[in-house]
């Protein structure tokens, strides 16, 4: 278990010395959350200045929305590019001959990706406190742990799925790590309730985690209180999703192994 | 001496392409192998396969006695890799690139270790310098760093020299050739660089389409196909299509 440790450590190191060497990459992590959360945020003011009846906090509910939606599409791309930034840079093979194994590789870009987004998710909150004087943290209050988690753990699950497919088909697969979690979005009911879509895509709502944390979003926003059915669906859904994404990982590798991709990975 | 690599009939077949055939060979602790044949001949299918980083269609091989689709975890701290076509990130420095590595491997006392193969390889100076800045050379020799960290029995390295200069090149093989006198480990070598093998391998496996066309010591196989140097005979059995398996005796 040490070893493995030390091995999780080293790929951690990578990272670290990655974004230490370069200030774009550094920059990168907080700019599309900050934009968005500008756009989103004001957009929320000027609508919530619309209504009459302030209960409605349509405010709370869209800027919430907006940084929740951030946590789980920057947990998929940790995991993602983290996979990738060795397929550009020609290291792959180097990291899959060494003792390093898969379980701890993948185990060292969600906590790349865990602390990637508690900064981006401070900066956000900081942001949001001073120029909308809303707090996420007072506003959720505890029941944003539960939910944060079972964000994570989706964005966990749709960053192994995309990776395993950038390890089948390589460089041609790349742009489904972006394009992925846009194919959630619009059935996760972010900054609508389920009850807004077709029934067709209600049921498909219903089969995602993500909804439900959205969904128990608007219930604190609204109740002050968390319905815990949608915790414990959204955390059987996740470990359902987990695993298939797992197994599919597996596959992919060992697809990618027979048909020799392993080894030209980054050089086609 | 102890078997490091056997493989036995190992074929793999892409399809209906054929990228290896029946190919047996043989490393033993204390010598260095060159596997030798033209681009596509199917090399770096073997060795991909003795990394366990692809599937065989058919036959056997193993690296220590095991076999490395499934015990890629027990193998792999005893040996290590270099290609000219795989590369460190080039976005870190020398120094960062082998503390990640040294981690992955594992490696106790890093900083001792890095030291003294940093100043083995003259490249004390350039610790501190972005890998991408490298000359080919220099990161030839990084990657040799890398191969040494975790002073493997075992060393695969496929076309090492190939964006060399013939006097890095040099020193290079001087420092394999000291390498493996010194810690007795087993090398399995490609190169197109006939002088190259002729002074770096006590054995050779020259491929040809998949396939083992000979095998033997330089100075057998040049016997064998009646040629001065290995230049004459890689040249001889490209043109020919020669496919009779030549070895010593026959």
């Amino acid at each position: 278990m040490r070893q493995s440790l030390v091995r999780i450590g080293g790929i951690l190191t990578r990272y670290l010395y990655l974004h230490m060497r370069s200030m774009p990459r550094l920059f990168e992590i907080f700019f599309w959350p900050v934009m968005e959360l500008l756009v989103w945020g004001f957009v929320s003011v000027y609508f919530q200045s619309l209504l009459a009846d302030p209960a409605t906090r349509i405010a709370a509910i869209l800027i919430s929305a907006m940084i929740f939606w951030d946590i789980l599409y920057r947990s998929q791309q940790a995991v993602s590019i983290a996979v990738v930034e060795d397929i550009w840079t020609q290291n792959i093979v180097n990291i899959l001959v060494s003792p390093l194994r898969l379980w701890e590789w993948l185990a060292a870009t969600f906590i790349y990706g865990f602390f990637k987004i508690s900064l981006i998710t401070a900066l956000l909150s900081a942001i949001a406190l001073t120029l909308y004087h809303f707090n996420l943290f007072s506003h959720l209050g505890l029941f944003m742990i539960p939910l944060l988690v079972n964000l994570l753990f989706f964005g966990w699950a749709l960053g192994v799925f995309t990776s395993a497919l950038v390890i089948r088909w390589g460089h041609s697969a790349e742009a489904l790590i972006w394009g992925i979690p846009y194919l959630v979005q619009p059935v996760s009911a972010i900054y609508y309730p389920v009850s807004v879509l077709p029934v067709p895509l209600q049921w498909v709502a219903k089969g995602l985690p993500s909804t439900y944390v959205f969904e128990g979003i608007r219930e604190v926003t609204k109740t002050h209180t968390l319905p815990w059915n949608y915790f414990w669906a959204a955390l059987a859904l996740n470990f359902i999703y987990f695993l298939l994404a797992a197994l599919f990982f597996g596959k992919m590798f060992k697809s990618a192994r027979n048909l020799g991709r392993l080894g030209r990975l980054g050089m086609d | 001496m102890e078997s490091l690599i056997v493989t036995q009939n190992l074929s793999k077949n892409y399809g209906g392409v054929r990228a290896l055939e029946d190919l047996s060979l043989e490393v033993r602790r204390g010598e260095i192998v060159g596997l030798l044949g033209p681009n596509g001949a199917g090399k770096t299918t073997a060795i991909h396969i003795l990394l366990g980083l692809l599937t065989p269609s058919s036959g056997s091989a193993s690296v220590f006695g095991l076999s490395p689709l499934t015990h890629r975890h027990k193998i792999a701290p005893r040996l290590n890799f270099s290609s000219a076509y795989v590369q460190l990130p080039s976005n870190l420095k020398v120094l960062e690139n082998l503390k990640i590595f040294s981690k992955l491997y594992n490696i106790p006392d890093a900083p001792k270790k890095i030291a003294s193969l940093l100043e083995l390889m003259d490249m004390t100076s350039l610790a501190s310098r972005i890998t991408g800045a490298l000359s080919a050379g220099e990161k030839t020799r990084l990657n040799l760093c890398k191969c040494l960290l975790n002073d493997p029995e075992l060393l695969l390295l496929d076309e090492p020299t190939a964006s060399l200069d013939p006097e890095m090149a040099d020193n290079v093989r001087k420092l394999l050739k000291k390498i493996q006198k010194e810690r007795n480990i087993g090398i399995l070598y490609t190169s197109h660089n006939m002088p190259e093998i002729e002074e770096l391998c006590s054995r050779i496996y020259f491929i040809h389409e998949g396939r083992m066309i000979a095998q033997g010591s330089p100075e057998e196989i040049m016997k064998a196909f009646q040629s001065k140097t290995l230049e004459q005979v890689f040249i001889k059995i490209v043109r020919s299509g020669d496919f009779v398996v030549k070895e010593p005796g026959l």
